[in-house]
């Protein structure tokens, strides 16, 4: 269960959206959002289909320039750096802040090159086999794959397939892992390792998890956010923040009757 | 009438007319299963005269002396017929041509898939296609006529028909082919896994030649096998462009003769059926049949072995 002893001011905040709106070509998807994500917590984002928590989650490793005509306002800081500065590297904003899709994605490459390729890349000079070994290690999957590190990653179950995925993001030694909905994917055993998995992983990451299971969110996450989503005049969707605070109060005393009504599961 | 044996429905609005459909879909099947069965049946129809011809050609050359003898001379009094001399001009000119069409074809694949503008994408790969679509004979006087000449400013000893020439002429003309089927593979590969390799702060070239070009192998590999065999059947460039010397050897500069040379040239000629040298052309035939039948196997082979399944 969640401890309650977080509070604002003791922790650093690892990321702050101040602002943040995001357009795709002309249209807004989100709009005007001001948050701060902790250091050393797991975050979690929560609201109904199309209120832009994934959009607002690929802002903070500028995974939304992959989308063609995707445009951030305001500002996506990182300790105080913007993100989005001129003279700031999408490429190594990615690699200090780490991502985990929502579909597995494994490289078609063995499960020891799955790990090994990007650290390779990135120039890690220690001990490959060990990085492989520890990384597997911390996320759990080291016992289920020891004896075949050299068949495909695609050649293993869904859930493991994304442990692969989690393992070869924290092989990079990110400071922050966005998890973009890790376990819709999964089976309910695999989900349930999943988020153990994420606990473990609390204490040296920052952990930002989207996610449409509310049961999910109150187990793991320490703060939530609340996204909500209107419907313009011109008939699209914009995301806003409705709520966010610790993950005890949204779920039992939320300021807002919409968090109310879309935690107690009467919409959503 | 059809009748089934179910329940009577409770009123007889719904009236299908189906009389005739059984025999209607029972000639349907009939129809399309022959017209199905005339393309494996010419298939089988080409093997067999191939086959029946080059038995003839083979009870009067040795098949060793066929794989062995260093001279084709077919029409000398004591003709000899090394498939090896054709065989190396083959393999020559083909070699040429993959050494400008890989290359080319797969730096073009990989600009289309992964680089160009959706709206670049949607003129310049039809406009790839279409140099697939030229007739060969034209690729073969563009060889004899503009490509030799122009080498020759460079190279002086080169002939007026040579292997040069015409394997990198050829290998223009099989590059859309390796362009266009290997972008559809790169292009196939889930934009999943490039994001998941930018995820992990890997360059754009990274992510391609690291992710994404690895996923794509088999179909890679599959176009270039099939370029293979279309470089090694490629008729027209060859015979008007190469040259017509039955030679060994892998001199690029002096003129020689593939396969499809031979063949071309003892077909236009007044062979008379029924001598040696008319039925060494079904030998020849068979050996280039063969020969593209290992490639295409190899392919097929390649990419059910490698094709990455995605869930």
């Amino acid at each position: 269960m969640t401890s309650q002893s977080v509070s604002p001011v003791a922790t650093e905040a690892a990321l702050r959206a101040k602002n943040v709106s995001v357009y795709y070509g002309s249209t807004l998807a989100v709009r005007d959002v001001n948050l701060d994500i902790f250091k050393n917590e797991i975050t979690a984002f929560i609201g109904p289909s199309g209120c832009g928590k994934s959009t607002l989650l690929r802002c903070f490793n500028r995974t939304n320039d992959l989308i063609r005509g995707a445009r951030v306002e305001g500002k996506a800081m990182f300790h105080g750096t913007d993100l989005y500065a001129k003279d700031v590297d999408p490429v190594y904003v990615r690699r200090r802040i780490g991502m985990v899709f929502q579909k597995p994605n494994p490289f078609t490459k063995s499960i020891y090159e799955n790990i090994a390729f990007a650290a390779r890349i990135n120039g890690y000079k220690g001990d490959m086999d060990e990085l492989v070994e520890n990384s597997l290690r911390r996320a759990a999957l080291w016992d289920e794959v020891k004896d075949k590190l050299r068949q495909s990653g695609l050649s293993l179950s869904g859930g493991q397939q994304q442990r692969l995925c989690i393992a070869r993001t924290i092989a990079i030694e990110p400071e922050v892992i966005l998890m973009d909905e890790p376990c819709s994917a999964l089976d309910p055993i695999s989900t349930l390792q999943i988020e153990e998995l994420m606990k473990e992983l609390e204490s040296r990451y920052t952990i930002v998890i989207v996610t449409h299971n509310m049961q999910q969110a109150s187990r793991i996450s320490d703060r939530t956010a609340f996204f909500n989503a209107e419907a313009t005049e011109s008939g699209n969707k914009v995301g806003y923040l409705v709520e966010y605070g610790d993950t005890e109060k949204i779920f039992n005393d939320p300021s807002e009757q919409a968090t109310q009504d879309y935690v107690s599961g009467r919409f959503g | 009438m059809t009748t089934n044996s179910l329940p009577p429905e409770p009123n007889n609005l719904w009236q299908p007319k189906r009389g005739l459909n059984k025999r209607v879909e029972q000639a349907i099947i009939w129809l399309f299963g022959l017209f199905a069965l005339i393309s494996v049946a010419t298939t089988f129809g080409i093997v067999l005269s191939l086959l029946f011809e080059t038995v003839e050609f083979f009870k009067d050359v040795p098949l060793w002396n066929f794989f062995t003898d260093r001279q084709w001379t077919p029409l000398f009094s004591n003709p000899q017929f090394g498939i090896l001399v054709l065989l190396s001009a083959t393999f020559l000119t083909s070699l040429i041509a993959l050494l400008v069409a890989v290359p080319l074809g797969l730096l073009s694949a990989i600009y289309l898939s992964e680089y160009a503008s959706p709206r670049l994408r949607k003129w310049l790969k039809p406009a790839l296609e279409i140099l697939a679509g030229v007739p060969t004979v034209v690729y073969g006087y563009f060889a004899l006529l503009l490509v030799t000449p122009f080498l020759q400013i460079f190279i002086p000893q080169l002939g007026g028909f040579n292997a040069l020439s015409a394997g990198i002429v050829m290998g223009i003309a099989i590059t859309p082919l390796i362009a266009s089927l290997s972008e559809d593979a790169i292009y196939a590969v889930p934009s999943a896994l490039r994001d998941g390799s930018y995820a992990l702060g890997l360059t754009k070239r990274e992510t391609i030649f690291g992710v994404v070009l690895p996923a794509a192998l088999s179909g890679i590999v599959a176009s270039v096998i099939l370029a293979v065999s279309r470089a090694v059947g490629e008729t027209m460039i060859v015979a008007l462009a190469a040259g017509q010397n039955p030679r060994l050897g892998l001199n690029p500069f002096v003129p020689v003769m593939t396969m499809t040379a031979y063949i071309v040239q003892v077909s236009l000629g007044d062979t008379p059926a029924g001598s040696i040298a008319f039925k060494s052309i079904f030998a020849v035939g068979m050996t280039l049949f063969l020969l593209t039948l290992v490639f295409n196997i190899i392919s097929f082979w390649f990419v059910r072995k490698f094709r990455e399944t995605y869930e």
